[in-house]
C-alpha cells in the first residue's frame, strides 16, 4: 500500500529515515517480545514506547517505519540509532486508535 | 561437506542500549550466506529474545551461532540464577521482570514461548545458583 495519503491524513513527520513509499501491514502494540513476533517485513509499527529497544526490533523484523503516537519523542541518541540502522521512525500527535483507524480508511 | 561457519558474541548483562545487537549482527551474517527471509526470521526472533533474556534475567551472558549443513543451532549460556520452574516459564504471560524492566516494554512474558515457537527444538539446561544454557536449532535443509 502507498504510504503517501496515509501520511498525509496523520501527519506524519520524519525522526529519523524518511517516509518509506509502501507498506505490507500494520502493527499496534507496545510490548517487545509481542512485536518481535507480530511485525513483519515492511509493516508500519505504531507504538508508544520510544527507547532503543524498539529500533532493536524495528531491525530485526524489518519493519517499513515505526509511527510515535500520541506525540511521543524519542531521545537524540535512540534517534541516532534509528538512523544508523536505517529505520525510519514517525511521529504522529494521534492515539493508537486514531491511526489505526485513519489507514484503514485511508488504504481501504 | 563444508566447514561449518561459527559466530561468537559475548552478551553485556549492563548495557540495555546495545541488546540485540548479536541478533542483528547474526541476521546480517545469515543474509550473506544466502538464507532465506523465513529461516532468517526465526533464527533472529529466537535469538533476540535469548540474548535480551540473559540482560534482563542472567547479567549477560555469550552467544553462540553454528551454521551446518542442515541446521542453525543458537546455544546461550549464561551464569545468572537459574530458572527455578521451567515449565512455569515457559508459559505465555509468566514473567518476573521487574517494573523498571516493564516500563521499557519487556515482560511479556512472551520470550521463552516465541523461542519454542520459531525453533525445531529448544533445550533448557538449567541450575540454581549456577546459570542457564539454552540451545535451539532451526533446520534449513
Ligand atoms: N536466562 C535466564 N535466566 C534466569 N531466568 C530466566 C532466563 N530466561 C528467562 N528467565 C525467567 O523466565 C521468565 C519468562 O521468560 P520470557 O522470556 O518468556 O519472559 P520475560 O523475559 O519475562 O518477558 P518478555 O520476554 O516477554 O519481554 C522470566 O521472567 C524469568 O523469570
Ligand atoms: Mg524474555
Amino acid at each position: 500500500m502507498k504510504t503517501h495519503a496515509v501520511a498525509e491524513i496523520l501527519g506524519l513527520r520524519a525522526a529519523a529515515g524518511s517516509i518509506p513509499e509502501e507498506f505490507t501491514g500494520v502493527y499496534a502494540g507496545d510490548l517487545l517480545s509481542r512485536a518481535m513476533s507480530h511485525v513483519t517485513e515492511g509493516d508500519l509499527w505504531i507504538t508508544i514506547m520510544s527507547n532503543v529497544n524498539v529500533i532493536a526490533v524495528a531491525s530485526l523484523t524489518e519493519a517499513a517505519a515505526v509511527i510515535l503516537a500520541e506525540g511521543v519523542t524519542m531521545d537524540p541518541e535512540v534517534l541516532a540509532a534509528a538512523e544508523a540502522k536505517g529505520i525510519c521512525v514517525l511521529m504522529c500527535d494521534k492515539t493508537v486508535y486514531e491511526i489505526c483507524r485513519d489507514i484503514a480508511s485511508t488504504a481501504s | 561437506m563444508s566447514e561449518n561457519v561459527t559466530f561468537h558474541f559475548d552478551v553485556d548483562g549492563e548495557n540495555f542500549s546495545s541488546a540485540g545487537e548479536a541478533s542483528v549482527l547474526v541476521k546480517k551474517k545469515l543474509r550473506q550466506l544466502g538464507f532465506s527471509p523465513e529461516i532468517i526470521r526465526r533464527v533472529s526472533i529466537a535469538m533476540y529474545e535469548g540474548e535480551i533474556n540473559m540482560v534482563i534475567h542472567a547479567n549477560g551472558g555469550s552467544a553462540d551461532v553454528t551454521v551446518t549443513d542442515e541446521d542453525i543451532v543458537i546455544t546461550l549460556a549464561d551464569k545468572g540464577p537459574g530458572i527455578p520452574d521451567v515449565s512455569l516459564a515457559m508459559q505465555e504471560g509468566f514473567s518476573t521482570a521487574r517494573d523498571n524492566i516493564r516500563a521499557l516494554g519487556f515482560g511479556a512474558g512472551m520470550g521463552l514461548p516465541n523461542m519454542k515457537k520459531y525453533t525445531d527444538t529448544m533445550e533448557i539446561d538449567t541450575v540454581l545458583g549456577v546459570g542457564t544454557t539454552i540451545t535451539m536449532t532451526v533446520k534449513h535443509k
